[in-house]
Formats: structure tokens, C-alpha cells, sequence
């Protein structure tokens, strides 16, 4: 599947394309198939994201899962201060990064 | 400590307006992120992997308590509590808001601070010896030079977009505590047969992904010269460096290319043009910038004497404390890397702390080190031991100074979107691995440093032993390098073969220590005992 | 042809500029400089033009700062216009390198230009827009 992420331009958080809109949680990320380009330039031009970019992924038990550690970094947070990723209590969270 | 008068101020506020302008013009759409992105760079502000991260600079890495304190203040309530000490000497702060960031830097510019030239392709953060003004071997206080090319370089007209970064550091001594030689100009201030100060220039160094050492173009620029010299130096970069390939920009490269001679007698021509001039600042102004480094008012009858009874302040006593030029006074280093921890991290508490023990016990100033350690730099004996209990409970009396547990580690693929590999969770195991203070001491100085990718921010290169994470197939992988030193002995580190996973390079690491220990001879430390041995015995240990 | 904005009392040269080739071998009172070429070739030259247009492809390729310096140090006081990827945030240093006239891609808003010319009331270095650097200031200078 194809993901689409970037950052919020203002507060720079990173943010995954759920067909509507862009959220904060990965499990929100929609496929975008073949759109990927098309979404990431009229989005990128409201200013609703800074710096998108589409990505190869999974789907992993109903969840997408980036094909990259880089992008499965950020997707949760520091593997190092899991206090700081968006799963502060899920012990497995950071082995399913690596 | 340098204090801002009415112009320093003036230019500091003008740029947090200047930028608050520019923010505005972003979120507006007036501004594209391309046409931004260098303007929020020289201001410090990257798009990094979780967020944007701001660096704010430290100038020759010396604050005083409120400054640091302000540092706290803004992790606090700008960011998540804690703040990232950096190689060049600066901090960083990984979830800053772009919409918040004039306010931040507002608060920044009120305690004589801004994060201005932290980044981009221009003269960054000028760095210099974290024991300046207190270490018995400098030959002046580097820093008064320091600051005259920080303010010559703040936002210099002509070389606000050179091909690629340019980093300066200043040193005084012999001893090179500041990795000079590994920065695209490195100046070392000499005393000339006259007795006159003036600075030794090399060119050329720096790390990345083409470690050099950079070679003396001039062995001595008088004061009166400094600045010409440097423009003329900066002048025939920023004409002639590459400007093709990112990864050739660096005045290294030019350097490398044309070769020395042919750059030294380019800018020995250019010297000689950029003189007549008339560009250097009056005597007057470095005479000025040096009545703020004076040394403060010591207790000239302290006592030299040092209770060493309790016997986990010896040992923190006899890795951590330095000898100060001052008889009764000490340096005392603050080890960021506690065993398991992220080297180079602070809570806002700990900073509030570390501010706390300059105010009460340091004359009010704190350094921050090229290897990510915080320095009180001139404790009074007297004094050391209720210093230790207060670092003690803030978690900050690690005894491990220049010791396998003291890494430089980049924030690597945990934070950063420029690497290949996540550096700090190799540091932490490594760090456990030797967490026995005895089993490290018995290593003595090893110096280790990871780099998460080929940019070489951990400083691999330099490395007694060096770590450079790759991504070898969508897997991390590290390669171990051995030999390397950013210190007067300067060399670059080689690569020893294959590379590892996780936790084979912390095997990796301990097979090599184990080398070392059968190996040396009398009191070598691990670098002489590979300078004396060569790769073989220990890429035989490593391989076989 | 773009608007040219201009900083000067005069009005701005509207010969085309031609290359340094085509300007050393013959009579043109207008040359364009392109990034990488050396200007210090025009030196000997500069009592016969008008103008000097620096070529700047990308407002992130520094080099016709260095051309515009070189030019002014040597005693060039005509025209010295930048042409380009010339952006509002840059024009304060192109400004303070001696250039006086702008050809940006895309027109400038003569307000904000105002705003950021004006924005720093003091510098630290001797530059080629005249202004007095603190370090003289500071000094009675």
C-alpha cells in the first residue's frame, strides 16, 4: 500500500493522510493507491502539510505499517523515551518499530 | 562573560522580529517551504523527524546561570522538558512549535541569547576550549577572540550563502580540547618571537563523509589581521568552492583539490587586497571584548587541600575534577552520560540544577563541552565536596569523564531524518555493558563516539573507537572503526572490516577493549596500544 | 523585460547587458556576470560601464555576493543590479554588498523593501552599503 505523511506546518508534528484529512495516528492512514502525487500538491499548496511524501507500506493486522524503520520511528516517537511516543504505555510498541 | 551592549541587543531583537516577519509570511503562503527553509535553518529551526527542533546557540559553549536557567524555562514550556547539549557546544530542543518560535526566541534574546546561524550555509556557531580562562596551559583566554568572529560573522553580508556550512573553532594551548583540527578553519592563538598573541590558521579539516585534518595555512595572524585574514580565507570558499555536489562543498574539498599551497597563496592574494580595505575593527574593540574575560574575583588564600575520605567522591574527584590555573580551585566536569541514559540529555530540572551550582559555586558560569558534558569551571576545593552531594542527588555525579561510558553519540535515527541508524540505543548498551567504574578505569581513557550516519555528527571519525550506523538492506548495521582522535594527537579512524548488528558491535567494542588490555605496554592508553600494534591482532579478534 | 527595482537616484540602464566575452571584445557599456565567472576580469574596464547584472540562478548560490563586493572595492560606482531568484530576505545582504538595482522573477513589493532595508539598525562588519559598523561606533569612530 501506498501512505502519504508529512508534518503539520505549524506545530511540525508528524501527520498521516486519512483520505479527508491528516491526523496524528498512523492507524488513521489510508492508502492512497495511485493519488499519492495529486493529494500531496493540492495539500501541500493549502498549507494543511509541510514536506509530505508518499511511502510503501503494509497492512499489519488492520494497521498500516511503514515499509521503513525511519518512517515507523516516526510514526510512534523516540524508541529510546517511549514516555514521549504516542503509545506511552504499550511495552511492544518500540519492538514492532525495529 | 562577554555582556551585550545596546547594539548587540538592537541586532539580536531586530532578528526576532525580523523572523517573527518571516514565520508569518510561511503560515500566510506569501513564502514558499522551499524559499524558507534556508531563512529558518539560519535561525536554527529544522524539520526533523518528530518535529521542528530548534538549536539555539552557545557561543564558544560559556553561559552564566540565568542563561541556563532560561534554558530550562524553555523546555518547560516550549518543549517537552528536556533539552539535547551538542557537539558544536549548543543545545537543542526536539518539539518546538514553528507558530511559537518568535515568542521562544523573544525569551531567548532577554538573557542575551538568540539562536541565530545554528544552522544553514553559512559561519555557524564559533566553538572554542570548554576550560578557557581556567586551564593553566592556554597561552590567553581564546574566547575574546571567539566572540570578535562571532559578531564578524553574524550575518555577514557576503557569506550568508556559501556552498556548505563553515565551522570555526578557537583554542589557546596545546592541548586541543576543542577538536580544532577537524573544523573547516581551526585557530590556535600562538605567542610570535615578538611575545605578540595572534592565531595560527588551519583550513580545511572537518568530518562528514570525507575526513580531513586540516593543514596550517599561516602560522601566525596578528590580531590587528584577523578579521581580514578570515574574510579573505571565507572569500576564495565562497567564489570557488563546489557548488555542484553537496556532499564536495566543503571547504575540505577546495582545500584538498586545489591543495594547500595553491589555497594558502589564494588567499595570501586576497589577504593582501582585502587589507587595504580597512575591514579590521580598531584594537580597540578586541582590548574591549577582552575586559569581559577577566578572571573573577578568586579567594587567593583558598586552600589547595582536598578531603578524599569518602571514597566515591575520590574516584568522582579523580576522573571528573581538573586542575585549575588558580592554586584552591578546580574544574569540575558534569558527566551527561549517566550508565544507560542519552548521552548528552538534560531534564529542565537538571539544568535548573546545573545553573544553581554555577550561581553558588562556580562564579556564576557554566561550559558546555564538544563532548556533551556540562563544566563548572572554577569550583573552589573547598567547596567540591558539597558540589559532588548536590550533583549526586540530581543524578549528575557519574565519575566517567573521557572514560568508554563518556560517548559522543548523535541523536541518530531516533530523532533525526538524516540517519541510517538509531545511535543512542547502541550507546546505552554499550554504557551497561562497561557500567563497573573499575572495569572502565582499568581501560582508562578510551574515547568512543557513534555516528548514526555517514555525516558524522558523533564524530566516528575521531573516535578511539568510532561507530558508523549504516543501513545495510532496510537493516541497522554498524561498522566499528579504530584509531581515531579529535585531540592534539589528531587522526582519523580506520575501519576495521564488516560491520555488525546491535548487538554484535557491543561485543565487537568489548573483543576490542580485550585486545587493548593483553596488548599494552606500560601506561598506554587503548589509541597508543593500536597506534603500536597496527589493525591486525585486532581485526583477528574481531573476525576469526 | 522585469521590472527593475532600483535603489539609485538615476534611472536605471536599459541597454541589455551582454556576456564578459562578448564585453571584452567590443564597445557594450552593459555586462551580465554568471555565477562562477571571474569579475575580477572586468576591473580594468570599469571607467566604461553603465552597468554590471549578477546572475543569481538560486537565491542559495552565494557567489554574486563576492562579484558585487569585488566590483565595489575596486571603485565601481554605477549600476550593480542583481538578477534572478532575488527574494525580499535576501535583499538586505545583496544591499550591503553594493548592489543598487534588482531585477527579481518575481516583482518586489517596494514597502517590504523599505521594511527590510530598514530592519537592522546597526552591523557588525565594514561592508560596501556605507554603513558604520558597531565596532567603530562603539569606539568613537
Amino acid at each position: 500500500m501506498k501512505l502519504l505523511t508529512g508534518n503539520d506546518l505549524k506545530s511540525g508534528l508528524v501527520t498521516w493522510w486519512t483520505g479527508e484529512d491528516w491526523s496524528i495516528n498512523i492507524e488513521d492512514a489510508v492508502d492512497v493507491g495511485e493519488q499519492g502525487e495529486a493529494i500531496l500538491t493540492a495539500e501541500e499548496a493549502a498549507r494543511r502539510v509541510n514536506s509530505p511524501y508518499i511511502i510503501d507500506g503494509d497492512e499489519i493486522s488492520g494497521t498500516p505499517r511503514p515499509a521503513h524503520i525511519k518512517d515507523r520511528v516516526r510514526a510512534l516517537g523516540p524508541t529510546v523515551r517511549s514516555d514521549l511516543t504516542l503509545k506511552p504505555n504499550d511495552a511492544s510498541a518500540i519492538d514492532k518499530v525495529v | 562573560m562577554y555582556k551585550y551592549d545596546q547594539y548587540d541587543q538592537s541586532i539580536v531583537d531586530a532578528r526576532v522580529a525580523e523572523f517573527r516577519d518571516q514565520v508569518e509570511r510561511r503560515l500566510a503562503g506569501e513564502i514558499t517551504e522551499d524559499q524558507f527553509k534556508p531563512l529558518r535553518l539560519q535561525n536554527g529551526l529544522y524539520l526533523q523527524l518528530h518535529a521542528y527542533m530548534l538549536r539555539v546557540a552557545i557561543p564558544y559553549g560559556t553561559l552564566n546561570s540565568k542563561q541556563m536557567k532560561m534554558l530550562a524555562h524553555i523546555a518547560r514550556k516550549y518543549d517537552r522538558d528536556y533539552g539535547h547539549f551538542t557537539t558544536r557546544q549548543n543545545i537543542q530542543y526536539n518539539w518546538i512549535q514553528l507558530d511559537q518560535t518568535p515568542d521562544l526566541l523573544e525569551e531567548l534574546a532577554s538573557v542575551e541569547m538568540h539562536a541565530i546561524q545554528t544552522s544553514g550555509n553559512c559561519i555557524r556557531n564559533i566553538s572554542s576550549d570548554q576550560y578557557a580562562g581556567a586551564a593553566a596551559d592556554e597561552v590567553a583566554d581564546p574566547r575574546p577572540w571567539a566572540e570578535l568572529l562571532r559578531q564578524w560573522s553574524t550575518f555577514h553580508p557576503e557569506f550568508a550563502h556559501l556552498p556548505r556550512k563553515f565551522k570555526f573553532a578557537v583554542i589557546a594551548s596545546e592541548e586541543d580540547r576543542a577538536a580544532m583540527r577537524l573544523h573547516d578553519i581551526g585557530i590556535q592563538l600562538v605567542h610570535n618571537d615578538a611575545g605578540e598573541l595572534g592565531a595560527r590558521f588551519f583550513v580545511g579539516g572537518g568530518m562528514g563523509r570525507t575526513p580531513m585534518i586540516g593543514p596550517m595555512v599561516r602560522d601566525f595572524v596578528p590580531a590587528d589581521d584577523l578579521v581580514s585574514y578570515a574574510e579573505a580565507c571565507l572569500r576564495v570558499y565562497n567564489r570557488y568552492g563546489r557548488r555542484d555536489n553537496k556532499y564536495k562543498a566543503r571547504i575540505k574539498i577546495l582545500v584538498h583539490e586545489l591543495g594547500k599551497d595553491e589555497y594558502t597563496r589564494q588567499v595570501e592574494e586576497e589577504f593582501k587586497h582585502i587589507k587595504t580595505l580597512n575591514l579590521d575593527p580598531p584594537k580597540a574593540e578586541l582590548e574591549r571584548i577582552t575586559t569581559f574575560f577577566q578572571d573573577p574575583d578568586y579567594d587567593l588564600s583558598a586552600s589547595d587541600d582536598l578531603d578524599l575520605s569518602d571514597p566515591d567522591f575520590a574516584v568522582w574527584v579523580n576522573q571528573n575534577v581538573k586542575a585549575h590555573k588558580q592554586t584552591g580551585y578546580a574544574i569540575a566536569n558534569i558527566s551527561l552520560k549517566p550508565i544507560g541514559g542519552i548521552p548528552g540529555d538534560a531534564s529542565s530540572a537538571q539544568i535548573d540544577v546545573m545553573a544553581d551550582l554555577a550561581k553558588d559555586y562556580s562564579f556564576d558560569e557554566l561550559r558546555v563541552t564538544h563532548a556533551q558534558n556540562i563544566v563548572l569551571p572554577h569550583v573552589k576545593k573547598s567547596d567540591l565536596y558539597a558540589l559532588w552531594q548536590k550533583l549526586d542527588e540530581a543524578e549528575l555525579a557519574t565519575p566517567n569523564l573521557d572514560l568508554i561510558s563518556d560517548m559522543i553519540a548523535c541523536p541518530g535515527l531516533d530523532y533525526c531524518s538524516l540517519a541510517n541508524a538509531r545511535s543512542i540505543p547502541v550507546a546505552q548498551k554499550i554504557a551497561t555493558r562497561f557500567a563497573d567504574v573499575g572495569k572502565q578505569k582499568e581501560l582508562g581513557e578510551l574515547k568512543l563516539k557513534i555516528s548514526g550516519c555517514i555525516n558524522a555528527c558523533g564524530h566516528h571519525h575521531a573516535g578511539h573507537i568510532g561507530i558508523l550506523g549504516v543501513d545495510r538492506k532496510g537493516v541497522e548495521n554498524y561498522q566499528l572503526s579504530l584509531g581515531g582522535s579529535g585531540a592534539e594527537d589528531v587522526s582519523l579512524a580506520k575501519i576495521t572490516g564488516p560491520g555488525f548488528d546491535e548487538d554484535g558491535i557491543v561485543d565487537a567494542v568489548e573483543k576490542a577493549t580485550n585486545v587493548y588490555l593483553e596488548q599494552r605496554e606500560g601506561d598506554e592508553r587503548f589509541v597508543d596500544t593500536y597506534r603500536r600494534v597496527g589493525m591486525a591482532p585486532f581485526k583477528e579478534a574481531l573476525y576469526d | 523585460m522585469t521590472d527593475i527595482f532600483s535603489l539609485r537616484d538615476d534611472t536605471p540602464v536599459s541597454e541589455l547587458p551582454v556576456s564578459i566575452e562578448e564585453f571584452l571584445g567590443g564597445n557594450a557599456t552593459a555586462v551580465r556576470i554568471e555565477v562562477g565567472e571571474d569579475t575580477r576580469q572586468l576591473l580594468p574596464y570599469l571607467d566604461r560601464i553603465a552597468l554590471v547584472e549578477v546572475s543569481f540562478p538560486a537565491f542559495t548560490d552565494g557567489r554574486g555576493y563576492s562579484a558585487a563586493r569585488i566590483l565595489r572595492e575596486a571603485g565601481y560606482n554605477a549600476e550593480l543590479r542583481a538578477q534572478g531568484d532575488v527574494l525580499l530576505d535576501q535583499i538586505r545582504y545583496m544591499h550591503r554588498c553594493g548592489f543598487d538595482s534588482f531585477a527579481p522573477e518575481k516583482p518586489l513589493k517596494a514597502d517590504q523593501v523599505d521594511a527590510v532595508l530598514k530592519r537592522f539598525d546597526a552591523v557588525y562588519q565594514s561592508s560596501m552599503d556605507g554603513q558604520n559598523p558597531v565596532w567603530n561606533l562603539r569606539h568613537g569612530g
